[in-house]
């Protein structure tokens, strides 16, 4: 039997690479001077997902909203094990919060009748930890988020254990459900080079598009019929697809306005020695005390 | 997030200056097999893209899996049970599993078994990689010559029953050929191997310093022929490690501490003959050894690229009499001596991988029944030619590799100073690890000997002639000039020794090799300096306004080129004194000069 897992992944830029062009004059992101990459926690429930699968059979899909350009990052899924990949792509989209991202998604995820959701518990863009448990919420669904190991899954039910930073919780939840997952939960597993030579040549609709633009042989329906056939085509969904209110989607869905940014410069004030010594490190603990930097 | 194949340009360029399309078309056969399996390009370019791929893959992995748990590898070691089952080390056991998960342990496997059938100049890209990460790990996983001599040699069955679980990670192997009393010397091998009433065969004897002897799969040379002595008397079997072999001890080593280095005893162990019998060590070992010598190469290039980088971090860093030690003459010269010989070790080895290659595909050509005569004649007389030039290349990339490793890891020790001694730093783990390179799969002073048979048999004169009438840029014609007098150098030596007799090329093999290696690497610096590659790299920041920022790998290339040739024009003619001298004192002297031999303890 095995389990059908949808996982939702986001391209985020990866802010851990910040240059100078990072940052607009206006202080938003500029994320064409930015690399995009797999969210990283994402990638964790990527690789939770197939672990599920290598223990109890089972599917992978992976399904994210975004750019055209995100098919890089469902390759990349594809590479790693999963046997799925779902782009929503539609101009109608843009400027989405993460209530209309999750309204978004969750007519996704509806398509698809997953057993098991699982997501990333935040993205390094945004750190607002709110698409997996709206994208619950809007599919009903129970949500355990937090999720660093699966410790039982036995029929419709699974027993997790969740990180809350100062403590573990054991949860357990009927099925289906939506789990937000930790770095702390694995390692993701690398591409697995015979995957890398076949999925390569996996593209979506939007792609094929672009290729006939430049290249008049290219018959775009016939190439995404043979892809099809082959296991490579990345599926294309749209808002009218999804049958989505376009009300609850893009800039109309998003209650979410941003009063203010600010850019916060960090200085280094003051330094302090602090004596190799026992009491030397009890005078500077009882300061972090003192101060509420620890306790 | 680190990458060990993106970040080093000098991969990274090669990759595009080689001619790895040529690589990929013997490779695959003119590339026939993609309409057959998924995973097989239909062309150059697919395979090019394939590569990329893969090796950009395993380069995170090294760098962001393997690398951090090679330190907890070196000092956990791997522990042998009482049950006479070995433990690898915590880090060993997860770095191999997480390589079988990512479908490299079949990398030069044909499709059909589930392998990528990479040509082995990617392989040896690979193994660099891999090594940089943690040495020792190569021992297993540029172990892949055993599947490979399995396919070439064995029957259907045997590569059936062993080939898809090696390319699927399930297995690891070893070559067990070593014994205590055969060890360079493996036509003494002992171990029995006898048939029952009904043909089966069994071993009987110990094997020693096999590394990984606790793998799955055990090619095992054995004394088929009780009469015989010496290496026609040697066939080449596999067996299963099962209940009748037992690992007896794990050596307790210098280096390469996640490698298990085990003593076997085989009692009547079941095995089946690869091939036919006889062969043992004269075909199979001798190809499997030539494999195992590249993969050492590879290894040593990878343990010395990872110690450079240590080192160069540390002469910019390190503050001393007001500034970075780099500033200082002997620092500088000591960093870029390093970088250098990594280069010309890297510019040799993917040489000779790509010539193994090439003698690979022709193999395939003048084997296969498909081909039209013409053509398979044609082949087979290349052939001749191009096997002779791999049997020297092969030794001499050995030989080159890993001596430069051990100087480079010592030299990086030297600018880390008291630091590098220090297990602080990876430099003296790597230093540890390096040592074995000039040891196994055969000594330096072995692979001089092979070598030296083509510098002095002609092989080498052909090359270079072949070297020298490839096209190169205007930039680099003073250092051809100089090339060409050193080639003239080694022409007189050569004939100088041929009148000495075979004990003198012996004992002047070593400056031999020497001359004709810095030759040979010269011209291929020249080719990369004259490269049509347009790929640009940066420069450190010198606060000096004439430094560019950035610059064409080729511009980059001419410099070292000249560095290179200028450095080892002055060593040829040293080398060229000392092999014209005509000194037989060492024959002569070497019971006055070494003494007698001294009481121990």
């Amino acid at each position: 039997m095995g389990y059908h897992c949808v996982v939702l992944v986001k391209q985020v830029p990866d802010t851990k690479r910040i240059t100078g062009q990072a940052m607009n004059e206006d202080g938003t992101v500029n994320r064409a001077a930015l690399p995009a990459i797999f969210n990283p926690e994402d990638l964790n429930a990527l690789e939770m997902a197939l672990e599920i699968k290598d223990n109890h059979g089972g599917s992978v899909t992976v399904i994210t909203m975004g750019l055209p350009t995100a098919a890089d990052m469902l390759r990349e899924a594809l590479y790693r094990g999963a046997d799925r990949a779902v782009l929503i792509t539609d101009r109608r989209c843009a400027a989405s919060d993460t209530l209309a991202t999750s309204y978004i998604l969750s007519c996704g995820v509806r398509k698809l009748n997953p057993d098991i959701v699982l997501c990333g518990r935040q993205a390094i863009d945004g750190d607002t930890a709110q698409v997996g448990p709206q994208t619950a919420e809007k599919l009903g669904l129970p949500q355990v988020t937090y999720v660093e190991h699966i410790l039982k899954l036995d029929g419709t039910t699974l027993v997790a254990r969740r990180n809350l930073g100062n403590g573990w919780q054991e949860v357990k939840t009927a099925l289906p459900a939506l789990l937000t997952v930790v770095d702390s939960a694995n390692e993701p597993r690398a591409p697995r080079a015979l995957r890398l030579m076949k999925y390569k040549a996996a593209q979506c609709r939007i792609e094929i598009e672009a290729m006939a633009k430049d290249d008049p042989s290219v018959d775009v329906e016939a190439m995404c019929k043979m892809l099809d056939d082959k296991g490579l085509l990345i599926h294309q969904w749209d808002l009218d697809y999804l049958g989505a209110d376009l009300q609850w989607c893009g800039r109309d869905g998003s209650p979410t306005k941003v009063h203010r940014i600010q850019s916060v410069v960090l200085t280094a004030k003051e330094a302090k020695d602090i004596e190799p010594t026992q009491s030397g490190i009890d005078a500077m603990v009882h300061e972090l005390i003192v101060d509420h930097t620890i306790g | 997030m680190g990458n060990f194949y993106r970040d080093n340009d000098d991969i990274q360029f090669l990759f595009r200056h080689l001619d790895i399309g040529q690589v990929a078309s013997y490779a695959e056969e003119g590339f026939k097999y993609a309409s057959q399996f998924e995973t097989a390009p239909r062309d150059a370019q697919e395979a090019i893209a394939n590569y990329d791929l893969v090796l950009d893959a395993l380069g995170k992995l090294s760098a962001d899996f393997i690398a951090p748990r090679s330190e907890d590898i070196d000092r956990q070691g791997n522990i042998l049970n009482p049950d006479g089952t070995v433990s690898y080390a915590q880090g060993i056991a997860e770095s191999l599993n997480a390589l079988a998960k990512a479908d490299v342990m079949g990398f030069t496997l044909p499709h059909r078994f589930g392998g990528l059938n990479f040509p082995n100049l990617i392989y040896s890209i690979a193994i660099e990689i891999v090594s940089r990460a943690d040495a020792s790990l190569m021992n297993i996983f540029g172990l892949q010559g055993i599947a490979e001599t399995i396919h070439f040699f064995a029957d259907e069955d045997i590569k059936q029953r062993y080939l898809p679980s090696f390319a699927a990670g399930k297995v690891t192997g070893a070559m067990v050929l070593t014994e205590p009393d055969a060890g360079s010397d493996l036509q003494a091998v002992k171990l029995r191997a006898f048939q029952d009433d009904d043909g089966n065969w069994y071993l009987h004897g110990v094997k020693r310093f096999i590394t990984n002897g606790c793998g799955e799969v055990l090619l095992v040379l054995a004394r088929s022929e009780p009469d015989r002595s010496g290496g026609l008397g040697l066939s080449l079997f596999v067996c299963d490690r099962g209940p009748s072999v037992k690992v007896r001890r794990l050596e307790d080593k210098l280096g390469i501490h996640g490698s298990p280095t085990c003593e076997l005893y085989f009692d009547n162990t079941p095995c089946r003959l690869i091939g036919e019998r006889q062969r043992g060590l004269v075909t199979y070992v001798m190809s499997l050894m030539n494999g195992a010598r590249i993969g050492v190469a590879g290894q040593s290039m990878g343990i010395a690229e990872a110690a450079w980088r240590i080192a160069r971090d540390y002469a910019a860093s390190r503050q001393q009499f007001g500034g970075p030690i780099e500033k200082l003459p002997a620092v500088r010269d000591m960093v870029i001596d390093m970088k250098m010989q990594i280069e010309a070790g890297r510019a040799l080895l993917y040489e000779t991988s790509r010539v193994v290659d090439f003698e690979l595909g022709l193999n395939k050509i003048v084997e296969s029944p498909d081909n039209d005569p013409a053509a398979a004649k044609e082949a087979k007389q290349t052939l001749r030619k191009v096997k002779r030039l791999a049997a020297m290349l092969t030794p001499m990339s050995k030989y080159y590799c890993s001596e430069m490793c051990n100087t480079v890891t010592y030299d990086a020790i030297q600018v880390l100073g008291g630091s590098g001694y220090m297990r602080d730093y990876a430099s003296e783990r790597l230093a540890r690890d390096a040592r074995i390179t000039t040891i196994y799969e055969g000594t330096s002073q072995l692979q001089v000997v092979a070598a030296v048979r083509g510098v002095c048999g002609g092989t080498v004169e052909k090359y270079l002639d072949e070297l020298a009438a490839l096209d190169y840029a205007d930039s680099v014609k003073d250092l051809l000039a100089l090339l060409a007098e050193g080639k003239q150098t080694l022409k007189q030596c050569i004939a100088f020794v041929k009148e000495q007799g075979v004990d003198y090329m012996d004992l002047v093999g070593r400056p031999l090799v020497d001359m004709a290696i810095a030759l040979i690497n010269g011209y291929l610096f020249c080719g990369q300096a004259s490269s049509t590659v347009q790929f640009e790299v940066a420069a450190a920041e010198s606060g000096d306004a004439e430094t560019p920022k950035k610059l064409l790998m080729t511009q980059r290339k001419r410099m070292m080129a000249r560095r290179y040739i200028l450095r080892t024009a002055a060593q040829i003619k040293a080398w060229a004194e000392q092999v014209k001298s005509g000194d037989k004192s060492t024959f002569r002297e070497y019971e006055v000069l070494a003494g007698p031999v001294p009481e121990l303890g």
